[in-house]
């Protein structure tokens, strides 16, 4: 059974990897974008952040100085016990994992009453959930304040349906965008209730782009989001051009009869996230 | 696209005033590092007289908190932070004499305009590239407030810092015009 020691191992070694390696999925993505950007400004933007996906990885440095907040997500077989003493744990690998790499401490005591920062990145945002079978899959996402400022939330009415959906994803992404490090990847959640549609979008940062939706309505809905994100023309760096999101992922679900909630959780282009799994 | 600029820093305002928002520049030179934390103090000095801190006039303020040395290099990572965080203090810090700022994203109207009536420049630099600009990086070092770690008032010397003028000193906005210039040459 995955106890708390094993899944702090993952975290740790989860961690130290992310943050100087850039998603495969991402920089293929990046690749494809200089081939098909007309602006020369966003070329010039683009090739920097390719170069600098090659000076991470090879110096073993951080690909952005904001090494963000930690978000796990243990995904534990069905079968599993929750281990004991998971949050201590995870934080222990978190803190040893960002002292030992020279990560940036980015984590203040409370967001209104106390902006001391806990000097070890600490606490891990922490979240535990079943799936069937043994063992458990661990997520860990390293989240920039610049993608996640600009990210948004709205309760539609269900009469909203599709357009409303994109109308709200792409007013979201006007807003903020310039300072969220585009080209982004952008995550839409559908579904739910006020407090876990947000997830959902978060969740839906971890699907590679590499890898088309299995069900084609939602394939079909994520090319058209794609599309009129990248109509903005708010281009690399903002600084204008085709390449607005690299790629728009959604997760949709169940929801009351009255609601349509949906959050858009913007990914930037150094987005840093792992999957790791832990046997039983 | 022309060659990029070549700025040394610090620069007068008279020297910048021929730069136009979506120029290409090399930042070299000194620059010093406040976020959100050192403007709370920085602001709080300046109120109580009158008068920049750490002989700031005429300087350049780096929105930006590095990561630790790494690499044999000063700073492992560096990269700009979002400006518009600090657009409530920044058009009375360039009045105060900061001729430059160095961050990323739109600001506000206020801080436009405030370039406008000042001759100052704010610079973007790319978001998400800091292991990349932090070879552009020769040396930095803690000048105050270094209770607040990565925080901290760090004088920074740049060699040929790669950036864009995002608002220029007539108050030219790149974020404004970018968007709307591509979306027209599209049809």
């Amino acid at each position: 059974m995955p106890d708390a020691r094993s899944i702090a191992d993952a975290v740790k070694r989860a961690v130290a990897e992310a943050a100087v390696t850039l998603r495969p999925d991402v920089e293929a993505a990046l690749r494809d974008a200089i081939e098909s950007e007309p602006s020369e400004r966003a070329r010039h933007v683009l090739s920097q952040l390719l170069e600098n996906a090659r000076i991470a990885a090879r110096d073993a440095v951080p690909l952005c100085q904001d090494t963000g907040t930690v978000w796990v997500w243990v995904e534990l077989g069905a079968d599993e016990r929750l281990p004991a003493g998971l949050q201590a744990a995870v934080d222990g690998a978190v803190a040893t994992a960002y002292s030992e790499n020279a990560l940036r401490m980015s984590v203040v005591r409370d967001a209104l009453f106390d902006r001391t920062n806990t000097g070890d990145n600490t606490p891990t945002f922490l979240d535990v959930t079943q799936r069937p079978g043994t063992g458990a899959t661990v997520h860990v996402m390293l989240k920039g304040a610049g993608s996640d400022n600009a990210s948004a939330l709205v309760m539609l009415d269900p009469s909203a349906g599709e357009d409303g959906v994109i109308d709200a994803v792409v007013r979201a992404v006007e807003a903020k965008a310039t300072g969220a490090c585009p080209p982004l990847i952008v995550g839409v959640g559908v579904g739910g209730t006020f407090d876990t549609v947000a997830k959902l979008a978060k969740k839906a940062l971890l699907a590679p782009l590499s890898v088309a939706n299995a069900d084609s309505r939602v394939a079909a809905f994520e090319q058209r989001l794609l599309e009129a994100v990248n109509a903005t023309g708010i281009g690399p760096a903002g600084l204008g051009g085709r390449t607005t999101a690299l790629g728009v992922r959604v997760l949709t679900g169940p929801a009351h009869i009255a609601a349509l909630p949906v959050a858009v959780n913007l990914g930037c282009c150094a987005m840093r996230s792992a999957t790791v799994e832990v046997l039983g | 696209m022309s060659d990029p600029a070549r700025i040394t820093l610090p620069a007068t305002r008279e020297s910048l005033a021929g730069l136009r928002a979506g120029d290409e520049v090399l930042l070299s030179g000194t620059v010093f590092t406040a976020r959100d934390a050192t403007h709370v103090r920085l602001a709080a000095e300046l109120a109580r007289t009158g008068a920049l801190p750490y002989a700031l006039a005429g300087e350049t303020l780096f929105y930006a908190g590095p990561t630790p040395p790494a690499a044999g290099r000063p700073v492992g990572s560096v990269g700009p932070t979002t400006a518009k965080r600090m657009d409530a203090w920044t058009p009375r810090l360039l009045e105060a004499g900061i001729v430059a700022t160095v961050g990323k994203g739109a600001r506000s109207e206020a801080v436009r305009r405030a370039h406008a009536e000042s001759g100052a420049v704010y610079f973007a630099a790319v978001g998400g590239a800091a292991a990349l600009l932090a070879t552009h990086v020769r040396s930095a070092e803690t000048v105050a407030y270094a209770d607040l770690g990565t925080e901290a008032l760090v004088r920074m010397e740049l060699v040929d810092f790669p950036a864009f003028v995002a608002i220029d000193a007539c108050g030219t906005d790149l974020y404004a015009a970018a968007p709307t210039e591509w979306r027209v040459s599209q049809r």
